[in-house]
């Protein structure tokens, strides 16, 4: 056992990686000399040197335009985007490219590149820096899609993108670097594709991933104290998508509320209460609640940055009056 | 050559007496001819696609800089790339297959005329979005680097992608960490019905390259022998680190894609435009040289076009792929396929 954040987690998988797999490399701005924008790369530049360890121009399509070419030709690259808000500088290379080469050209060939980034409110970042845009992502297939939200999954999450045969997007959240655990890394993880069953309740099951888990642990808790048992789902990996996990526990619950950090209107949680509604419809008490972003960018004001996500408050709140109980005032 | 001053070519050939001139001929001819049963395949109503787009005009291009390159090498090519492929050792039935939607086709249908590929040609893919290709060519560099094998690689598109901001990144990067690439503008003077001049201030494309500290050259497109050597010099420096850009002149004979009748340009200017033909180049110079006699010439192109009839008669024959085989490739061969909608209702609807 030993303490990491997870931010030493995503180090030491890639350090772990590229010990394993001499084909692992990494390239983006400031992963090199700099240390990664929020030092996930620190010193690997010494460890593994530059050839493995590249340094970039600020070209956000050609670095992950370069990663396509590179996984086609026998590396495993790893392509850091800085901020998941720039995705849209990349999405001809990432959604046109490596998400669509393996089908268009009839299975002749993959493209096994991981492309770490992370999202996310927390740091008053704006509405530039601040955004949660894995829809674009899961709405693309082709695109394999992972969010850890623990320290143990910062890890093995990312040391199995990096034996996938499809390309990954991973993307991390900005307010968890520090975040500390203590894990056994020996310990065998869930297999790749499966959610994590992260607590049992039988009054209503709450689906989430990334940063919100904590959010919903935290809201779990209180409504413990009141007489409410959630389940909770962290789904890991939003592509694949565990859904039996959650068709098993919502339809013996028979309460669902989907939590995430994405604006509302055609996200992932809209995706999810879609799904649930559809294939567990005979078992539901009630509606499938979505608690998710506003449809609207997000501010540098703390204030307004905050209340533009979930929060455990809203989480706990809504999960009461799902239930029958009233909010606490 | 140096990094700060382009140079334009005009004339240079090789001496006759090692010309490969003949093979460049045949080359050319088998794409001209290639490009012309896709038409037809098109008026037949065989083809699955209707963005066909064709090459001719552009032969020199694809038959010079393809003969520049060795087995190990890789390329990436844009929407107008039969040419390429063909010249890199495609086989014409299976490419016409996969412009016709058939199973027997290089992707199985999946792909057509716009995403075409073949990784045991070095072919890695054809694309349909300007400029789409060419970091791939940069990916490829590392690797060859990392892995020490001598391959270059190669990225082909036209004067349009000069617009797009990734061909600038890309020879920014390929410069920076002198990687074994070459990027080879087929400048055919039209990005759709946009002329050149009309797209930008300074068309003399090269000069952008020579800026970023590739070695850059500038040919016409009409003398394939002109094209293949300025290609070997260049790609031989990539091989030793140095990375190029080719600009090659050409015109683009016909329409943007098969239904354009190019309402943007007078008929003055296409006709001299075809007067351009690097065919017809090649084989007046065969002929006044003495390399071939016009009967000789014509066995060759009666030769090419009997290949190339055969290749729309496999394509008429060949069987659609199967249903099902649309949701294979999505993912590696060992993941699940995605779940069909049918199924997906079915399994809503099958309530108790």
């Amino acid at each position: 056992m030993i303490e990491l954040t997870y931010r030493d987690a995503l180090r030491k998988a890639l350090a772990d990686a590229m010990t394993e797999d001499p084909s692992v490399i990494l390239i983006g701005e400031e992963v090199g000399r700099y240390g990664g924008a929020y030092g996930v790369t620190k010193d690997l530049i010494r460890e593994f040197g530059p050839e493995r360890v590249i340094d970039t121009p600020i070209s956000e399509p050609s670095i992950v335009g370069a990663a396509v070419g590179a996984a086609m030709t026998g590396l495993r690259p790893v392509a850091e985007l800085m901020y998941v808000d720039f995705i849209g500088m990349t999405m001809d290379q990432l959604g046109n490219q490596a998400a669509k080469i393996r089908y268009m050209f009839g299975g002749q060939i993959g493209v096994p590149m991981v492309l770490r980034t992370q999202g996310g409110t927390g740091r008053s970042a704006g509405a530039q820096h601040s955004q949660s845009l894995e829809a674009y992502v899961m709405h693309t297939p082709g695109l394999r899609l992972a969010m850890p939200a623990t320290v143990a999954d910062a890890y093995h999450l990312l040391r199995q993108a990096l034996r996938r045969p499809d390309p990954v997007v991973f993307i991390e959240h900005k307010a968890l670097y520090t975040m500390k655990e203590t894990v056994d890394l020996d310990a065998e993880p869930l297999p790749w594709g499966r959610a994590a069953v992260r607590r049992e309740g039988g009054d209503l099951v709450i689906v989430t991933y990334s940063r919100q888990l904590h959010y919903v642990m935290d809201a779990a808790n209180r409504l413990a104290e009141q007489g409410v048992e959630a389940t909770v789902i962290d789904l890991r990996t939003l592509n694949p998508l565990d859904f039996d996990t959650i068709r098993e526990r919502v339809n013996a619950v028979g309460r669902a509320m989907v939590v995430s950090e994405g604006v509302m209107t055609a996200g992932v949680a809209a995706e999810l209460a879609a799904r649930i509604s559809e294939e567990c419809f005979d078992y539901l008490e009630d509606p499938v609640v979505r608690v998710a972003g506003e449809d609207i960018p997000i501010s540098v004001s703390v204030a307004l940055e905050t209340g533009s996500v979930p929060g455990p408050g809203l989480i706990a709140e809504t999960a009461l009056r799902l239930t029958g109980k009233r909010a606490a005032a | 050559m140096t990094n700060t001053s382009p140079i334009e070519r005009t004339g240079e050939r090789p001496g006759a007496s090692n010309s490969r001139l003949p093979e460049f001929y045949r080359t050319m001819r088998r794409i001209r001819t290639f490009e012309e049963r896709v038409g037809e395949l098109f008026v037949r109503g065989q083809s699955a696609g209707s963005m066909l787009h064709l090459s001719i005009g552009e032969e020199a291009a694809a038959a010079g800089v393809s003969a520049a390159m060795r087995p190990q090498d890789t390329f990436t090519t844009h929407h107008r790339g039969h040419g390429i492929f063909l010249a890199r050792g495609a086989e014409p039935a299976r490419m016409m297959a996969e412009i016709g939607g058939k199973e027997a086709g290089y992707c199985h249908g999946k792909g057509g005329s716009m995403h075409i590929a073949d990784m045991g040609l070095g072919h890695l893919g054809a694309n349909a979005i300007v400029g789409g290709g060419i970091p791939a060519v940069v990916g490829a560099g590392l690797s060859a680097r990392h892995h020490a094998s001598g391959a270059v690689s190669i990225a082909f598109f036209g004067d349009g992608a000069t617009g797009q901001g990734v061909l600038y990144e890309s020879m920014n990067m390929a410069a920076l960490w002198g990687l074994p690439v070459v990027f080879v503008c087929i400048n055919n003077q039209y990005g759709m019905g946009t002329r050149i001049d009309q797209a930008t201030a300074n068309t003399a494309l090269h000069e952008r390259a020579a800026a970023f500290g590739l070695e850059a050259m500038s040919v016409d497109g009409i003398d394939v022998e002109v094209v293949a050597d300025a290609a070997r010099t260049l790609v031989e420096g990539a091989r030793a680190g140095r990375p190029g850009f080719l600009a090659i002149s050409c015109y683009r004979f016909y329409g943007h894609a098969r239904k354009d009748k190019s309402p943007y340009r007078d008929e003055a200017e296409e006709t001299a435009g075809r007067l351009r033909d690097p065919v017809g180049h090649a084989r007046a110079r065969l002929i006044e040289t003495g390399l071939a006699a016009q009967a000789e010439l014509d066995a060759v192109d009666a030769d090419v076009a009997a290949e190339m009839d055969a290749t729309i008669d496999f394509t008429i024959a060949a069987t659609e792929p199967p249903l099902a085989s649309m949701f294979r490739d999505v993912y590696a061969p060992d993941e699940p396929e995605p779940e069909p909608v049918r199924t997906r209702i079915d399994r809503v609807l099958a309530r108790d």
